[in-house]
This record gives structure tokens, C-alpha cells and sequence, in this order.
């Protein structure tokens, strides 16, 4: 197998172009902890270059280790036996492997043994991880609750819980679904009390819990009694200690590595983390940007690896006299699977640095405060980063889950009959693929997180600013595409809004966001295009296939396709 | 706490050959090969690493070889070394066993005290498997050859399964000691990030002359002080820092020469059963790939 980092061209070209120098100035503090630690980078091309040698590291891992273990993960599966779970054997023998490289804490900072990287450049990891074996990265992408602790809990909480973390010694889980709140997180009942001398305990179920076996939960619960909503909740972590008992896990379609528990909390001592009531609305709100963008870049690497196994078997399978490569029904699918890739992971990438960007200026602005320094500027910077964050997460969790499942589909239809069998990668891409677009917020919700930043128009200058470049040559005839689906958007926008029909807004939801990450997407692979030559055929095609969709959408918007609505009952019986 | 030592070797990759590679006197020009980390000795490495993770000690890696044999240094420090030296001079050049273990049991004697030098079975690109024996003949110290296992280490007695012909047999033996390990005795540690990261920039003295003669700006023993301070510097030997007899190195020191080369096709002999079940192809293609035919 190659190295899934040096080997993969897309990947290489994004690394080269992060550009990301405020941002990497700003987690590095004037490069202060080279001084602390030996392997703190000096400046910015230090750092970069310490970020590529340990993508490199990861790239040979994930290639030539992780890969290779997948399909008797995946046949093994996590086992549940007398109450105790147990991770398949390459599984154990995978977070070994990381742990040894020390990439067990690739987010956290240094003090905690982390090796403080920038959000961006731990989701190309994850990215490679995922394309080896996407049931790991469940696993690996859970150092976001030492990330967690290190930005909500005390010093004392965060002495006790990170330093493990980064070493792998402890794994972690986060519960927060429970048999009557999945999407809904308001609903949650699990109960929080406290006896006279303060100690928190915990008691109820949660279900669907990733690696519910862990060392260590992050525990979302309703400390306030009588409460409804989601005020009444808090954030508590605790040891998975004998009170926490596994009652079972899932056996489920895909990710057969991630055990997904059903808990029982009996009493379990545990620990407040951060303030109370501030659970759901600030904690877990903040955790689902990293996580959406987690399972983004998991969906990712299913869909390289779907690809690349499209290919291979396209180039080998002869038919008719030839390669099926050569066939146009297939080189047609291949260059739309293509297109779909690397369209997805600029769209990846360029979100992340956002995501980045937001996460560095909280930062900043903490340590500001605690210096006793104004804020101000860093505040109006925050909200604007925000705004876009807001926007830009829940679209790339959208657009990369749903096109991991269509990347996965098509490469199964291209193995033809071969590909339905168990002896071939493809069917398990295509069953790891089918819960990207189902956990950490189905891609309904996403639509529902985006839509308000679409009404808003929170991209409009930046819009405005895109359409008065000049490209050179047929990039420009590209632009002008552009352009006429942003005409097209604000004329479904006004038609939208103009009803008065929240029913009608919800449904059109879906065919108006779309519309809007065609815009974002098209200005980034315009960029993209003048830099290298092959990117304009992403670029062009991504760009037409954008224009066509936008003119059906609007069809179906403005025809009323969707006031049939109004009927369901008598349509569906 | 025991203090290990393991010899290193850049080789040539052997999978990876493509043109003329042979030189006429029959011997290999490496120059035109990819170099690599010679298996056995990352395997050796491993050891070593972990007779420290569970005792305590320190390990220290030393390889004899060209300027750029340093890369495998920075490996070794990647992998958890301690401590490096690049054994480089022109006189050592074209030496064969004789001569290299010799230069290498000096270098050893400089580097200090150890308990246990841990050396790979053999090279890929000699294949003589003398190396580390006849450092051991040099050293006065006993020697424990293809070793599988460390199953004792305790009061300065160590316990080793190795493998014999048919099987095994498990031997004791006083510290100190020299023990080749044969490939498939250990999966050697992924690099460390932090370690990659600390040690990306670690130079020897041959890397670093090269830096001052593209540079008319920059000095030798300047660079060679800046990069001792960030502790990054890789420990140059050259004959002037070894008390060798110049005769004894190098070609001069190396009885051996190449007679002539000739393609031989093996035919019967060795023969392994291979269990017809999952774990015994998995075993197979293993092999193959280590022996780098796959």
C-alpha cells in the first residue's frame, strides 16, 4: 500500500497551499514553547514543516498498517462479553501504533504532552486514517474531549484527564444520545444530583455511545431538576468505572471497530465541567463543529479510498475487448466521482481554517482577558469568523457525508456483480459510508444549521468581492456561471420568503443551501483553477453540473413541486 | 538500567533496483540505489528500545558508513535513541568485515560503557552475517547470534531464545554481551512525532561541512557549536577520533576480494510447510515481503 499522505496529489496540493501563517502565529503565541520544548516549532516554515513529517508519519501508518488490518476489523468487530467490551485485535494493535507515534493528542496543548497542531492539519490525519479504516477514526477523532477538558475544565481536571489521553492511556467517549434524544439534545433526562457534601453523582441510560468502553466520559446530564429544555443541562465527565455498566452494543451495518454502547450510569461519582446549565447550549454546541468536521473528513477518506478502488478495478477489468476504464458510461462515472472528491475536499479545507480561525481567536481573547487586555477588536473578529463557521460547518458535514454514500455507490456499480461480494473493499466502503450522513446531526439537520446563513447572506461580501475579479480565458465564461446562479438564488430567495410559509421555507430548505455551497465551492476551485492546470477540468465541470442544478432547482421550487405537502395523508396511505 | 548499543547500517534497497547497479569489479554501486534502514537493524533498535522502556538505560546507535548514512541516525533518533555517531571517513571506504568490525569496536570502545550491543542478523546488500560476531571476537565479550527473544533480563544475566537449525534453543549468559536478532523478532516502533519533530534538523559533521562549503558565509566549527547547543548535533568519528591503525581500515584493512560474480540458480534445498490455512499464507506473504520479493 503507498503512503496515504505523500502519495495522494489533492492532499499534497491543499497542504501546499494552507497559507495559514495568522493562523499558525496565533497557536504558536510568538513561538514561545520552542524554548519549553524541543520539538515546538521556531516559526512558521518550522512548523509547517514539522506538520509534514508528522502527516508523512501518519500517511505510512494509515497505508501500510491501518490499512491493512481493515477487513478483519471489520469482520472481527468489537465484542461485548460479560460486560466487557473488547476492540478487534488490529484495532488494539492500530491505537498502539498511534500511540506510540505520539498522535494520540495531535490538538492538545504541549504542557499535556500534545502536540498542539492546528485544527486543519489533524482533519488531514483523520482524512488518511478514515480512507485506511473508518471504524478508527471514531476511536482516534475522540482527542476531541481532552480538547474538551483543556477548554472548559479546571486546571485540576485537566491535569488528571489529558496527560492520558495524549499518551493513549485512556480513551475517551462522549454521551450525549439517549433513547428519546438523538437529534432533539433538549429531550436529554439522564438525571445529575448532588449529595450534602457536593459530589455530583450520575444515574440514568444513554444509547448509541462510540466506544461507550471508555476510560473516560464526557457525560451531558439534566442537573437541574424540574427543567425541560436545554438550560437544564450540564456537562459532567467521570471514570467508566464498575458503576458505568455496558449493557450492550450494536451490531450494526458499518464501523464494525467502534463498539456503540447502551450505558447505564448507577450513581456514578462525577465531575462538573465548566458551568452549570451551560451543558448543552455552549459545550456541546461548541463540540459539534469539531465533530461535524470529524465525521466530514471521515466521509473524505471513505470516499478516496472508493475512489482509488474504482479506479484500480476500472484499469484491471477487461470487457468487450477492453479495459471498462475506456468505456464511456464508466469513464463518465469516474470523472464525476473525481470531480466530487476534490471539489469536497477544498470545500474541506477551506472550512477547517475557518473553523481554526474561530477556535485561535477564542483563544486569544482568554488570554487578552487574563492579561487584562481590551478585547474588542478580537470580539468583532470572532463574530464575523462565527457567522461563516456557522454556516460553513454543517454544509461540508452535508455536502461530504452525502457524497461519501454516492462516491461508495458508484464504485460498487463499477465492480458490477464482483462488487456486491464481501471478497472486494468496496462493500464495506459502502456500508462505513452510510452512517457519515446520520450521526453527529443527519444531513436534514445540517440543512436546517445552514439555512438561516443562506436567508441571511452571510457570504454577500465576500460574493461581491469574488465577482469583480477578472479570470483569464475560460475560467471567466466560469465566473460568469456564478454569477447567474447567484441571480438565480436571490430570485428563489425573494419568491421563498415572500410566501410567508415556514412549511415551504423548510422543505425549499434543502434546494437553497445546495444553491449557496455551489457559489462557495465554485469561487474556491475558480482560485484553484488558475494555479494548476488540471483543476479547471474540476473546476469546469463542477461549475456546469452547479448552473444546471440550479436552474432544476429553481423549477422545482417555483412550480410548487412541494405543495403537495399539504396532502401527505391522503398521498401516502 | 542496562545500556545498550546497536549497530546500524544503511544498505541499499534491494527491492528498488533498476539499472546498472553492478560496478565491473563485481562489487555494488550504491550510488545508484535507493538507501534504506537495513531491516534487521531497526529490528535490533526495537530491542534495544525496549529493554529500556522496561529497565531503564540508555541506548546509543552507531553506524559506520558515507556522509549520508546519517539519514539512518535521524531514524534512530526518530525511533527513541539516545544518542547517535556517524563512524565516516574516506580511509574506511571499501572495507569488508574484517576492517568494518574493527573500525566499528574502536568507535564502540570511545562511546563508553554498555551492557548489551544489539546488532541485526546481516546486511541485505552483503549478506555475511559477520559483522556482528566478529565485533564481539574484537571486543572480548561473548556473543548470542539470531536471536527471537529477550525471555529474561535480570542481575546482569540475560536469557535468549534463538533459532537454530529445526528449532530453537534457549541460552543464558553474563552481561556484557553482543546479540544479532533476525528479522520477524520484533515489529519495530512507528517514529515518534515528537521525536521527528525535535530531531528533523539533527546534522553530523560530514552534513554540515557540506552546508559550509554551499555557504562562503558560514563555518564549520561555528555550525558545528550551534547545533551541539540546540542538541541536535549528530557525533562525528573520523579516524583522528579513533585510535586505529590506518592498515587496518578501509581497503587497505580488507583481506576480501571479489573473485568474480556469477548469476547462480538455486535449486531444491530449503524448504519451509506452509500450513494451508489463513494464518499460514498471511505468514508467507509476510515473509516475502521482508525478504522484499513482494
Amino acid at each position: 500500500m503507498p503512503n496515504f499522505f505523500t502519495e495522494n496529489s489533492d492532499i499534497q496540493f491543499h497542504f501546499n497551499r494552507l497559507n495559514f501563517e495568522n493562523i499558525v502565529n496565533m497557536i504558536e503565541d510568538n513561538y514561545e514553547e520552542s524554548k519549553r520544548f524541543n520539538y515546538a516549532p521556531i516559526n512558521y516554515e518550522d512548523a509547517i514543516e514539522n506538520y509534514r513529517k508528522v502527516l508523512e508519519v501518519v500517511g505510512d501508518i494509515a497505508g501500510n498498517f491501518i490499512a491493512e488490518r481493515a477487513a478483519d476489523v471489520d469482520h472481527e468487530g468489537a465484542q461485548h462479553r460479560d460486560g466487557k467490551v473488547s476492540y478487534a485485535k488490529g484495532t488494539q494493535e492500530n491505537l498502539e501504533m498511534l500511540s506510540k507515534a505520539d498522535l494520540m493528542g495531535m490538538v492538545l496543548p504541549r504542557q499535556y504532552g500534545g502536540l498542539n497542531f492546528p485544527f486543519t492539519v489533524y482533519l488531514m490525519a483523520t482524512e488518511m486514517i478514515s480512507r485506511a479504516d473508518a471504524s478508527l477514526m471514531n476511536i482516534f477523532g475522540l482527542q476531541d474531549i481532552g480538547d474538551m477538558i483543556v477548554k472548559y475544565g479546571d486546571d485540576d481536571q485537566k491535569q488528571e484527564f489529558v496527560p492520558k489521553f495524549t499518551t493513549g492511556e485512556y480513551t475517551g467517549a462522549m454521551a450525549l444520545t439517549e433513547p428519546d434524544a438523538g437529534s432533539d439534545l433538549q429531550a436529554v433526562k439522564l438525571h445529575a444530583y448532588q449529595n450534602e457534601k457536593g459530589q455530583w453523582f450520575l444515574r440514568g441510560m444513554k444509547r448509541f455511545i462510540t466506544n461507550g468502553n471508555a476510560h473516560v466520559h464526557l457525560v451531558l446530564a439534566r442537573s437541574e431538576a424540574g427543567t425541560k429544555d436545554g438550560r437544564g443541562l450540564s456537562m459532567f465527565a467521570c471514570y467508566g468505572d464498575e458503576t458505568v455498566k455496558v449493557r450492550r452494543i450494536e451490531n450494526k451495518l458499518g464501523i464494525h471497530g467502534s463498539p456503540t454502547c447502551e450505558l447505564q450510569f448507577n450513581d456514578t461519582p462525577a465531575q462538573l465541567v465548566g458551568q452549570r446549565k451551560f451543558g448543552l447550549i455552549k459545550y456541546v454546541f461548541d463540540l459539534m463543529f469539531r465533530a461535524r468536521m470529524g465525521v466530514s473528513a471521515q466521509a473524505l477518506g471513505i470516499s478516496q479510498a472508493a475512489f482509488e478502488e474504482a479506479l484500480m478495478y476500472a484499469k484491471d477489468r477487461v470487457q468487450f475487448g477492453k479495459a471498462i476504464y475506456n468505456i464511456p458510461a464508466v469513464s463518465n462515472l469516474l470523472i464525476d466521482m473525481r470531480v466530487t472528491l476534490e471539489s469536497n475536499r477544498s470545500l474541506m479545507y477551506a472550512t477547517a481554517k475557518v473553523v481554526d480561525k474561530k477556535e485561535r481567536l477564542e483563544e486569544m481573547i482568554h488570554r487578552a482577558k487574563k492579561a487584562g487586555e481590551s478585547t474588542t477588536d478580537l470580539n468583532n473578529e470572532l463574530k464575523a469568523t462565527n457567522k461563516i463557521a456557522n454556516f460553513l460547518t454543517p454544509i461540508t458535514k452535508l455536502v461530504c457525508t452525502e457524497s461519501a454514500n454516492k462516491i461508495a455507490y458508484d464504485s460498487l456499480q463499477i465492480h458490477g456483480g464482483t462488487g456486491y461480494m464481501k471478497e472486494f473493499r468496496v462493500e464495506r466502503l459502502a456500508r462505513d459510508a452510510r452512517i457519515t450522513n446520520i450521526y453527529e446531526g443527519t444531513s436534514q439537520l445540517q440543512v436546517v444549521a445552514a439555512i438561516s446563513g443562506v436567508l441571511n447572506d452571510v457570504l454577500k461580501e465576500y460574493f461581491n468581492e469574488r465577482e469583480k475579479k477578472q479570470y483569464a480565458g475560460g475560467l471567466n465564461v466560469l465566473s460568469n456561471h456564478l454569477k447567474e446562479i447567484r441571480e438565480i438564488l436571490y430570485d428563489l430567495l425573494k419568491y421563498v420568503t415572500g410566501k410567508k410559509d415556514t412549511g415551504f421555507q423548510d422543505v425549499a430548505a434543502k434546494e437553497l443551501v445546495e444553491l449557496y455551497t455551489y457559489l462557495y465551492v465554485g469561487y474556491l476551485l475558480l482560485d484553484e483553477a488558475e494555479e494548476n492546470q488540471k483543476k479547471r477540468f474540476i473546476a469546469n465541470r463542477y461549475i456546469l453540473n452547479a448552473l444546471a442544478n440550479s436552474r432544476k432547482n429553481s423549477e422545482l421550487i417555483k412550480s410548487e413541486t412541494y405543495s403537495d405537502i399539504l396532502h401527505l395523508d391522503e398521498i401516502v396511505k | 538500567m542496562y545500556n545498550s548499543i546497536v549497530l546500524v547500517k544503511q544498505v541499499p534497497d534491494t527491492a528498488n533496483i533498476s539499472g546498472k547497479v553492478m560496478k565491473d569489479d563485481g562489487t555494488v554501486n550504491r550510488a545508484k540505489l535507493p538507501a534504506i534502514f537495513n531491516h534487521e537493524d531497526k529490528i535490533a533498535l526495537e530491542f534495544a528500545l525496549r529493554v529500556k522502556d522496561k529497565f531503564g538505560g540508555k541506548v546509543s546507535a552507531v553506524t559506520m558508513g558515507p556522509p549520508r548514512a546519517s539519514d539512518i541516525l535521524r531514524e534512530c533518533l526518530y525511533m527513541g535513541a539516545d544518542s547517535v555517531y556517524c563512524v565516516t571517513d574516506r580511509k574506511f571506504a571499501g572495507a569488508d568485515t574484517l576492517a568494518t568490525s574493527y573500525v566499528l569496536s574502536e568507535a564502540i570502545k570511545k562511546i563508553g560503557k554498555f551492557d548489551i550491543i544489539f546488532a541485526g542478523r546481516q546486511a541485505i546488500d552483503g549478506d555475511t552475517a559477520q559483522v556482528g560476531p566478529q565485533t564481539a571476537e574484537k571486543l572480548g565479550i561473548p556473543q548470542i547470534t539470531y536471536a527471537e527473544e529477550i525471555i529474561d533480563l535480570k542481575d546482569r544475566k540475560i536469557t535468549i531464545k534463538r533459532k537454530i537449525d529445526g528449532g530453537f534453543e534457549i541460552v543464558e549468559c553474563l552481561l556484557p554481551v553482543l546479540i544479532t536478532v533476525l528479522k520477524g523478532a520484533a515489529d519495530p516502533r512507528p517514529f515518534s512525532s515528537k521525536n521527528l519533530m525535535a530531531y528533523k534538523g539533527a546534522k553530523s559533521l560530514a552534513d554540515l561541512e557540506k552546508i559550509a562549503e554551499g555557504n562562503s558565509l558560514l563555518y564549520v566549527d561555528d555550525l558545528v557549536h550551534e547545533y551541539k547547543n540546540r542538541k541536535i548535533f549528530i557525533e562525528t568519528m573520523t579516524t583522528d577520533d579513533l585510535d586505529v591503525d590506518a592498515e587496518r581500515c578501509g581497503v587497505k584493512g580488507s583481506p576480501t576480494k571479489v573473485h568474480k560474480v556469477e548469476s547462480v540458480v538455486l535449486a531444491g534445498g530449503n524448504q519451509e510447510m506452509i500450513e494451508p490455512t489463513k494464518d499460514g499464507i498471511s505468514k508467507l506473504i509476510d515473509n516475502l515481503i521482508e525478504d522484499r520479493i513482494f
